[in-house]
């Protein structure tokens, strides 16, 4: 009888271990910046999985943000393995209201998982709390800095190693930095801002700048039309169209880094994504700065936070919160940064030795974590996609002058007032 | 095609000409691109030195392997099944004088107009219900039934004489046994012509596939260049034109070798 | 019998076409009239809403504006310049294999690949036709950045991508016509403008009806491209009615204003299907 059990209980024992192997975590990844990421991702899982042994990781690489969003709540929906995403960090409302994710806080109950909720950057944290409650941890993180390529800067009788402080020295700067030819065609433009893509997250860069944020901490409410915010808009509008030292339009976010590159605009505005693009590709010296200040200084956060899905057992849970700890420990966050240019999310993984002697060898890797301190989350609100747009249709109608920014922004705030209403 | 005995006068062959450059040009610059260093992309020059670079970059940074793997199995799956049904319906149409015929084959021209590429809202909740969702089979299942192939196989099996039929049937073959050993043969031009139409369109399908599919283990090439040369990814023009030559170049081949057949593939479909 | 035999040959067909055809067609226009269910908010029955939503919404109209611009823009164009290339085709010139593959070599690549290869020649400074424009000295234009001449731009790429396609089915038509009338011609002293107005030309015409049918049809549902090259920018100024539906439904998750959207879209396309089966009972007859 006694063998029987013992049997019996080796048995369940080999068959909880099984359960155990069989834990599965499916991640859905965005691939957005250039360069063979999913290698490195593909590393980390594995070096992951031998630490971890019955732990399997199968990333799914979905694509830009709003794919990997549509395609894991498609899988959410249809029922299939999801138990983690890296999502855009603004799609927490949405995420929310489809009642798929859960707050981080209630897997990481120990006091060491606590002191690591703690452990990131609270710029970072912003966008991902609701409530008091972690629901994204801070991954791929990013956020906009000027670039300015000192031979310009030069050629145009200015300081190279000074980038411009303020909005008047830019537009001053910049007037400078264009150059022309004997038919008086523009060579080079003096500034360039991106405004195809993500044309809103540029904006709040501008706006906050003038000491506005674009929406409340709830995500219900907008703030487009404030008179602060319609002065950045015509500040932008009038780079291209009043100052001529930007291209009247849009300017198209995925080519932008090229036209850096080769010399055809002085200084761009761009995510520090693409930090290490440029300074592979760049045959010129460039510095990166901190955004111009009209008011103060400002820049909004934005990339990815992880999220976890309701949809998991407790194993997996467990298992997805050891992942994300893994991923976001300091030493694999600094190896992250330096492999990609996104921003170091803790201010422990800056004390790495790694990213000391990288920062002191390239100075421009620190500055994103300098700007923290005038950080503001980037636009998230209910609702997000459409009021989203809304923001950046005004912005779009505007730089190609086909509306005044004052009507396009009060537009767009009483389309969105109309959507938000519902969440108040 | 016909002998041709009149000579094109000498400006419209210049005309001809100049419009045919400006035709290739696109891909022309595909191939300067993909073939020079990066930085070259933007910069001509007749002697810029040639490299393989561009494509070891593409092919490491996006699993072109699945992705063709994944589109010659789509391709293969819905031109397969796209035979079967549309020869067995257009069999109907062409020799069976069913009750509600004529209405039924209205139902299917009903097709030709609304594709699938416009009911995608629709289509993506029914595939969510069937659980296909990310599938190969999910990409292809709209397509099997081709109102196209129904229509173009009944109208070929209506040029079919009776009398062979007839005669097939005299020595005992069955209803089935007279299409496998009469009309499939005779339609084998046919066949031809709706496979390569067939094979192109689908290579080239996107909208769909995109919606449908969630992993690289589904994503057909189109989608998988998509991905690859979107604008967020700020990739290389170089390593984007490589890739983008990778993507078409089976397709593009098969086309430079049997140009003559695709030619008149399309031709013959479009007639009919 | 005949019946019985006839049915079970057409049903493995007809469950996939109703399936996915007529179903999905009936359903958007039932879903039409509902709200979006989330999980909060549940769906509703909301009668005409989504379509008095669909009359206000200024995206919408302008969406319809662009698809009959870019209609009007790339039809005419396509099927102009795919005549003039069949019929230089259709007769001797040096290298007339290379020059006709050229044509149609455009049709036969992927939509997706064809808007890589021109988001460089469109970009600003850095791309081919702002390089080639510097050498006569022309200033650099934001071509994609601009409202007033992005959807010039998609249509100019639509319209290399299609003429040879069409091409082909009026060299296919120029092959069949009886030589006769050519010669005929010829021993009159006909003018090759005048041959081609007066001849050629009007016996083209049932191929063209058939190309432009099938032109109109690309026009709505063809919107590949504009996932590389403007995302519908700027400010909608180059979006088309079948990407808007695509973003309503998988951006914003508004499954049945989708459906409001897809139900016009299906009106269209049903005027554009009498048309069409008209032609095709037509052909039948000719047979």
């Amino acid at each position: 009888m006694r063998k029987v059990l013992a049997a019996f209980a080796a048995a369940l024992i080999g068959f909880a271990q099984a359960a155990w192997a069989d834990t599965e975590i499916t991640f859905y990844y965005p691939i957005a910046v250039g360069g063979p990421l999913t290698k490195v991702i593909d590393g980390y899982a594995a070096e992951f999985e031998k630490a971890n042994p019955g732990v399997k990781v199968k990333p799914i690489y979905a694509g830009n943000y709003d794919d990997a969003r549509i395609k894991a709540l498609a899988a959410l929906k249809a029922g299939q393995p999801a138990q983690i995403s890296v999502l855009f960090s603004i799609d927490i409302y949405e995420l929310l209201e489809q009642d798929v994710i859960m707050a981080w806080d209630d897997v990481a109950t120990t006091a060491e998982d606590k002191a690591w909720l703690k452990s990131f950057y609270p710029a970072l944290m912003m966008n991902g709390t609701y409530k008091g409650k972690a629901y994204g941890i801070p991954f791929q993180r990013s956020t906009i800095v000027m670039y300015w390529n000192k031979d310009a800067f030069k050629e145009a009788g200015l300081d190279p190693e000074k980038a411009p402080a303020n909005w008047n020295e830019m537009t001053q700067m910049a007037g400078k930095l264009v150059k022309k030819d004997a038919s008086g065609n523009v060579q080079r433009w003096g500034v360039m801002v991106p405004s195809t893509g993500y044309a809103y997250w540029m904006f709040q860069a501008f706006a906050r700048q003038n000491g506005q944020d674009l929406m409340n901490r709830d995500g219900n409410k907008t703030n487009y039309d404030h008179p602060d915010v319609i002065a950045a808009l015509q500040y932008w509008r009038d780079l291209g169209a009043k100052h001529k030292v930007m291209p009247e339009g849009t300017v198209e976010w995925g080519t932008l880094r090229q036209a850096f590159t080769e010399g055809k605009t002085a200084i761009m505005w761009h995510t520090t994504g693409n930090l290490t693009a440029v300074k592979g590709t760049a045959k010129f010296p460039f510095g990166v700065a901190m955004l111009p200040a009209s008011k103060q200084r400002g820049s909004p956060t934005g990339g990815g936070n992880f999220y976890l899905f309701k949809k998991t057992t407790p194993e997996e849970r467990k298992a997805a919160l050891a992942f994300v700890k893994f991923m976001t420990a300091p030493e694999r966050a600094a190896d992250w940064s330096m492999a990609t240019g996104y921003v170091g999310i803790s201010p422990a993984s800056y004390d790495t030795p790694k990213l000391k002697a990288y920062a002191a060898e390239f100075p421009p890797a620190v500055v994103a974590r300098d700007q923290f301190q005038y950080a503001t989350p980037e636009l998230s609100t209910f609702q997000t996609g459409r009021v989203r747009k809304l923001l950046d249709d005004a912005i779009q109608a505007s730089l190609t002058g086909q509306k005044q920014p004052a009507d396009a922004l009060k537009g767009a705030q009483a389309e969105a007032e109309k959507l938000l209403k519902p969440y108040r | 095609m016909r002998v041709l005995d009149r000579e094109l006068p000498l400006l419209e062959t210049a005309a001809a000409w100049l419009l045919a450059i400006l035709w290739v040009a696109p891909l022309a610059y595909a191939f300067w691109a993909a073939f020079h260093p990066a930085a070259m992309a933007t910069h001509f020059d007749l002697f810029g030195p040639l490299t393989l670079d561009n494509f070891r970059k593409a092919w490491t940074y996006a699993p072109f392997p699945r992705h063709f793997l994944n589109t010659v199995i789509l391709v293969t799956m819905v031109l397969a099944a796209q035979l079967v049904l549309c020869t067995l319906a257009g069999f109907a149409f062409a020799r069976f004088d069913f009750a509600g015929r004529n209405i039924a084959f209205g139902l299917v021209l009903v097709q030709l107009m609304v594709m699938p590429e416009v009911l995608i809202v629709e289509n993506y909740i029914t595939m969510s219900k069937l659980g296909l969702v990310d599938t190969i089979l999910g990409i292809g299942l709209p397509y099997m039934a081709s109102a196209f192939g129904i229509f173009l196989m009944r109208q070929t099996f209506k040029t079919i004489p009776r009398e062979l039929e007839d005669a097939a049937r005299v020595e005992g073959c069955s209803m089935m046994g007279v299409l496998w050993r009469v009309y499939v043969p005779l339609a084998r031009p046919t066949y031809l012509a709706y496979a390569l139409v067939s094979v192109s369109y689908h290579w080239n399908n996107f909208l769909w596939p995109l919606i449908i599919t969630n992993s690289v283990n589904t994503r057909p090439l189109t989608v998988g260049l998509a991905i690859f040369g979107a604008p967020e990814s700020g990739v290389d023009w170089a390593v984007i034109s490589a890739g983008t030559l990778m993507a078409v170049s089976p397709l593009l081949v098969a086309f430079l070798l049997f140009q003559r057949q695709f030619m008149q593939s399309f031709m013959q479909a479009g007639i009919k | 019998m005949r019946n019985v035999y006839g049915w079970l040959l057409l049903t493995p067909a007809a469950i996939l076409l109703i399936g996915f055809t007529h179903y999905p067609a009936v359903a958007t226009l039932y879903d039409s009239f509902f709200s979006t269910g989330t999980v909060v908010r549940p769906s509703r029955f909301v009668g005409l809403a989504n379509y008095a939503a669909l009359a206000d919404d200024p995206i919408f109209w302008q969406v319809l504006r662009n698809n009959l611009y870019f209609a009007a823009a790339t039809i005419p164009t396509s099927i102009a310049i795919a005549m003039l290339m069949a019929i230089w085709v259709n007769d001797r010139l040096p290298a007339r294999a290379l020059v006709r593959m050229s044509y149609f070599t455009p049709t036969i690549l992927p939509m997706v690949a064809v808007a890589n290869l021109w988001l460089f020649f469109y970009t600003p400074q850095i791309g081919l036709i702002d390089k080639f424009g510097a050498l006569f000295g022309a200033a650099s234009h934001n071509w994609l950045g601009d409202p007033s001449t992005v959807l010039a731009c998609l249509a100019v790429m639509t319209v290399w991508k299609e003429a040879g396609f069409f091409m082909i089915f009026y060299l296919a038509a120029l092959q069949s016509l009886p030589p006769e009338i050519e010669e005929a011609a010829k021993i009159e002293g006909a003018s090759r403008w005048y041959f081609f107005r007066r001849v050629t030309f009007p016996l083209l015409m049932p191929t063209t009806l058939f190309v432009l049918v099938n032109a109109t049809i690309n026009s709505f549902k063809l919107v590949d491209h504009l996932f590389i090259l403007t995302k519908g920018g700027p400010d909608n100024a180059s979006n088309l009615l079948l990407y808007y539906i695509y973003q309503v439904a998988f951006s914003f998750f508004e499954t049945s204003y989708a459906s409001t959207l897809t139900v016009v879209l299906l009106a269209m396309l049903a005027a554009m299907a009498i048309v069409q089966f008209l032609l095709i009972e037509k052909r039948v007859h000719y047979r």
